[in-house]
């Protein structure tokens, strides 16, 4: 190769290298999930390929499919998310993001993204990343811990019917847990779209979680851009302990906090007030 | 629609027995363009169901990916609650349509016409605009983890098929290990004809799948959807799968015309979340065993349909993988096939085997750019007086598919490829041309295509 023709080459490589940098998604901070670290780079053609008909290919939730789609998918440009371990108002950790992006979320259009490879789901929460300057400006605070859980108890359950009544979660939520109480209609999201309470007879899993402590989390952190609300500061953790015993009771499920409602209800039902306006009370409280 | 084709393809041994006794007036009897390869399953019905993109499912439609396995497998449910029709708005039909207009080429050496009689032959070329048949895609779920399929099609020429129809219970027991399908379906093939992304006459169908000796009284092909009851079940994530299937043994024909015996398939494989590429890497083996009889009962000298008996078994089995080099997927096959000797085409059990690798670029979710060389070897002829290379075949293909705009409601591919397959002493597996007279002649048949695939 001749000198000239070298330089040319040399400079070309250089021309396409900074071509290239142009057009590559702004740097975020670093992802880390475990062991993984997540590049946004190869998460931009994974989230085109899998995420941006609903979110959008500038994340703002403006995807062709968001029209049909209810509720209405995520806007990362608002980088607000609903499940997190990290208190009211902050963003989520890493870990956090992989965790939505693993389970989906019921009920919502948004499925369980598990076949993905692992180092796919943090390239793509990576990717997340880039839509909102939020994550170059601030930090997620540190994840709330969960204490350990008690047994649940019929005394425990009892006062978690009475905290679903005083909390007046039975506003939105129903008196039965239907998701069907007198606000239910009147709820909207962070941008003004109708949303539902969640159901829980619905079934087993919850929008950030299926256990008890995922349950636990998600009335401690609140769902941030929802009309629920963070109890962190209201509940002590026994309390809330109390509460998730009492709501695991309203679903359809064989758990052993149902197993013991059951169990009281059919001799002491006839004591207790319907949840609602000025009920919630009895069962010896 | 690959029913049709392979019907085409089917008399391989009425071909060779006009090797053998040229009969140059044949060619009027089988059609050059006789089809096309598996119109594949790529169903809008879902993308439009669940609002997500065609590439969600599709490695590039209609391949499918890791999440549109995991989709499939879990029966057609995406498992966020709303799988269930009750969710779905009452104007919603789970159904889609899929067709490709199409300009091509097919040409096929060696020959035998009027004007060119044997041995020579000659080189037979057909070119033109043409339309491939439509297939009518209805799957979805009855209720939740009951899934159904029902694939009816309609060909170019007016013949109507039912290229599949199942139910499907998923998650016996709250458990994805268990499912239970029923009717006539793709066996579960780790390289799927169905989802192929080739359609040329040359290109769209492996030899590795439905080869079949000169002379061979068996019918099978892979490729082929069958009918029985499939067990199958997977991981949470579907990296860990495997199927166990019973048949009937008829490829596939309703109404019981073969024996009352059953074939087995088993696949099984695991997928490993190792390296960066779009997908995780997998491996899997599968295998049949299959049974055709040799003898029916008979009035005045007609077989009865389905009283088949005196069966004789053949084999199939091999491996396969699936692995990803950043946006390179790499797909290789090994397999090794043998039918009793009972099953033609002489006194000794023929045998073969066939490899073949697939490399597709995936650029984009909108192109894809692709590329296949296979092979098949016979390792022992029916018929000891038969050359030892005959049958032998040798197939490549390059093309791509180029998909202008990508979103939920329906999907199009431009499509074009290029084809060609060599094989030895035998006509080309396509089911063009009336066959060969030299036992030893190489035959060539070329595709060029240039298609608009498209679906809604």
């Amino acid at each position: 190769m001749r000198p000239q023709t070298r330089w040319m080459s040399l400079v070309s490589a250089c021309g396409v290298a900074l071509l290239l940098g142009s057009v590559s998604p702004a740097p975020a901070q670093e992802t880390h999930v475990g062991s993984l670290t997540g590049h946004a780079t190869a998460g931009k053609q994974l989230y085109v390929r899998y995420c941006a008909g609903c979110h959008g290919d500038e994340g703002d939730a403006q995807g062709e499919n968001a029209q049909w789609i209810d509720p209405k998918p995520r806007d990362f440009t608002m980088a607000t998310f609903k499940c997190r371990s990290t208190p009211s108002g902050s963003l989520p950790t890493d870990d956090d993001l992989f965790n939505s992006v693993t389970r989906g979320f019921v009920t919502t259009n948004m499925p369980p993204w598990v076949a993905l490879t692992p180092q796919n789901r943090v390239d793509v929460v990576s990717y997340i990343k880039t839509f909102s300057s939020r994550w170059r400006t601030a930090q997620p605070r540190a994840p709330m811990t969960i204490p350990s859980e008690p047994a649940p108890t019929i005394q425990g359950i009892l006062h978690g019917r009475e905290l679903y009544q005083r909390m007046e979660c039975w506003k939105c939520h129903g008196g039965a847990g239907h998701g069907d109480g007198p606000s239910a209609k009147t709820l909207t999201d962070n941008k003004d779209d109708p949303i539902r309470p969640y159901d829980f007879q619905t079934g087993s899993r919850f929008m950030c979680g299926t256990t008890n402590q995922d349950l636990y989390r998600i009335f401690m952190t609140g769902l941030d851009g929802s009309p629920m609300p963070s109890f962190a500061d209201q509940l002590k953790p026994a309390e809330a302990w109390d509460l998730v015993h009492f709501l695991r009771t309203l679903q359809p499920l064989k758990t052993p906090e149902a197993a013991i409602w059951r169990s009281w209800f059919t001799t002491h039902g006839h004591e207790l007030k319907a949840i609602g306006p000025g009920g919630g009370g009895g069962g010896g409280r | 629609m690959v029913r049709r084709f392979l019907k085409a393809a089917a008399p391989l041994a009425t071909l060779l027995c006009a090797a053998m006794t040229p009969n140059p007036g044949s060619i009027a009897a089988t059609s050059y363009t006789a089809g096309y390869a598996a119109l594949a399953t790529r169903i809008p019905a879902f993308a439009r169901k669940y609002g997500l993109r065609c590439s969600a499912c599709h490695t590039a439609w209609p391949e499918l990916n890791a999440f549109g396995q995991r989709f499939k497998d879990n029966g057609y449910q995406l498992g966020n609650d709303r799988d269930s029709p009750i969710w779905q708005a009452p104007a919603y039909w789970p159904i889609a349509m899929r067709t490709t207009p199409q300009l091509h080429l097919e040409s096929t050496t060696h020959q035998v016409t009027d004007a060119a009689p044997a041995p020579g032959g000659k080189t037979v070329t057909q070119a033109g605009f043409d339309l491939s048949g439509v297939d009518f895609l209805l799957l979805g779920t009855l209720y939740k983890n009951i899934t159904f399929g029902l694939v009816p099609t309609l060909d170019a020429d007016g013949t109507t098929g039912l290229e599949a129809a199942f139910v499907r219970f998923d998650n016996l027991g709250n458990s994805p290990w268990a499912n239970l399908k029923v009717g006539k379906f793709e066996l579960d093939n780790l390289l799927s004809e169905k989802r192929f992304t080739w359609l040329s006459v040359n290109g769209g169908q492996l030899y590795a799948y439905h080869y079949l000796p000169p002379g061979s009284a068996n019918n099978f092909g892979f490729g082929d959807n069958q009918i029985g009851a499939e067990f199958s079940g997977h991981s949470i994530n579907s990296y860990t799968r495997y199927s166990v299937a019973m048949l009937t043994t008829d490829d596939g024909t309703p109404g019981l015309p073969g024996g009352k015996s059953m074939d087995v398939m088993f696949t099984a494989s695991r997928a490993f979340a190792m390296g960066s590429g779009l997908g995780p890497q997998r491996i899997g083996v599968f295998g049949y065993l299959g049974h055709r009889p040799t003898v029916f009962d008979s009035i005045n000298g007609a077989p009865i349909p389905g009283s088949g008996s005196a069966n004789k078994a053949f084999f199939r089995f091999g491996a396969t993988a699936q692995l990803w080099v950043g946006n390179l997927e790499i797909i290789p096959l090994v397999a090794h096939a043998s039918d009793d000797a009972a099953l033609g085409p002489g006194a000794v059990k023929p045998t073969w085997n066939s490899a073949l690798l697939e490399a597709h670029y995936v650029a984009t979710p909108r192109l894809l750019v692709q590329g296949r060389y296979e092979l098949l070897r016979m390792s022992q002829q029916g018929d000891p007086a038969t050359p030892k290379t005959q049958g032998n075949a040798d197939a490549i293909a390059l093309g791509f598919r180029a998909y202008p705009f990508m979103f939920s409601r329906d999907g199009m591919a431009i499509h074009g490829e290029l084809a060609m397959t060599k094989s030895v002493g035998v006509p080309p597996m396509t089911g063009d041309g009336s066959g060969v007279v030299d036992p030893s002649a190489k035959v060539w048949s070329r595709s060029l295509l240039l298609a608009f695939d498209f679906a809604f």
